[in-house]
């Protein structure tokens, strides 16, 4: 886009790290999308190249993975993500992900959302149980990295990214809950305080095979120097540098340059 | 026209935080021995033509992939309302 503004913190540039240019992730935008423009940058940072996509269509113009990203999508009319779900693009995510090809799917806020709404993922977000809208750098720790989106941590690895919802209470049944467990599915897990009293502190689950990842907290707000979380998982860090989130982007376009190589 | 309404209510095992709110702000009006409310939703749909069993028929494909979520949500009614008596709730 001719007018996106310029990269400040233009980590791409490291020449130690592998070129991850040829990995094309979709960026899917709704109506009150929010953060699809957080969300492309992020991708840009981490090195990859960042494809928009609009709802109303129904090509994926070969992406090799998807976001969908936090925002309002249609006002969180009905109930969050409920409409956007049958959106003509989403019946192509939907395929495409649970196709041989298991296009990578990562899902953040209203992303999430969505995502249960399409049942690619289990469980529905609710209200927080405290009923307010909840703004905070949120510790997370990675419980897997057996997903597209987090290969490239350690497990138990922990990260400190925003949190910014009003409807993120995880709740799904208790059956439900256990498999997610035994099956190691919980991809994130919210350390020290639950925000929003999800079940199981869960921050973040994936479907079976790891190719879709969705999450409440906002990785794509950790991504850049000066418009970051004031901490990382190491402790504080000077001048909002908080960058931990730039790891899950990076994850999956490692993956999809390791697959195309 | 005829209509058709749907009635969804949150599952009971799923806590309510909206109803658990509404709950805790009627004692302040002074409106005591309430000791639940759950909050749901009402949808109406009109018809274009005839009640016919195949509209309810659709009605009910929608409670359940549109209207409600079944994860936590339940649809609780499903039929046409009269539309005179629905008019005289005063």
């Amino acid at each position: 886009m001719s007018t996106e503004t310029p990269l400040i913190g233009s980590y791409s540039a490291d020449a130690a790290g592998p070129d991850l240019t040829d990995a094309r992730v979709g960026i899917v935008t709704f109506p009150g999308s929010l953060d699809d423009r957080d969300a492309s940058r992020a991708i840009r940072l981490a090195g990859g190249t960042a494809v928009p996509l609009w709802h109303a269509d129904s090509k994926l113009y070969d992406v090799d993975a998807v976001i969908i990203p936090g925002g309002f999508s249609y006002g969180d009319y009905l109930r969050a993500g409920a409409i956007s779900r049958f959106s003509p693009l989403m019946d192509k995510i939907i395929d495409a992900a649970n196709s041989d090809a298991k296009l990578p799917v990562l899902g953040i806020c209203n992303g999430f959302q969505v995502l249960t709404e399409a049942h690619l993922l289990p469980g529905s977000m609710i209200k927080n149980d405290h009923l307010h809208f909840v703004c905070r750098d949120q510790r997370l720790r990675v419980e897997t990295n057996a997903t597209d989106w987090t290969a490239s941590f350690e497990p138990g690895a922990e990260i400190v990214v925003p949190l910014k919802n009003q409807d993120g209470q995880y709740v799904a049944d208790e059956k439900t809950l256990d498999e997610l467990e035994g099956e190691g599915r919980v991809v994130f897990r919210y350390v020290d305080h639950n925000p929003n009293g999800s079940r199981r502190d869960i921050a973040g689950i994936s479907n079976a095979a790891g190719n879709v990842v969705g999450l409440m907290p906002h990785p794509e707000h950790a991504v850049e120097a000066g418009f970051g979380p004031d901490a990382s998982a190491a402790g504080p860090v000077e001048l909002r540098g908080g960058l931990d989130g730039l790891n899950i982007f990076t994850s999956a376009l490692k993956k999809i340059v390791g697959s195309k190589a | 026209m005829p209509r058709i309404v749907v009635d969804v209510m949150p599952k009971p095992e799923i806590l309510d935080p909206q109803g658990k709110a509404i709950a805790g702000a009627l004692p302040r009006l002074g409106l005591d021995g309430f000791v639940e409310v759950r909050q749901g939703k009402r949808f109406e749909l009109t018809i274009d033509g005839e009640a016919t069993d195949e509209a309810l028929a659709k009605a009910r494909t929608a409670a359940t992939t549109l209207l409600s979520n079944p994860v936590i949500e339940d649809v609780t009614r499903v039929e046409w309302i009269n539309d005179a008596a629905a008019g005289d709730v005063e």
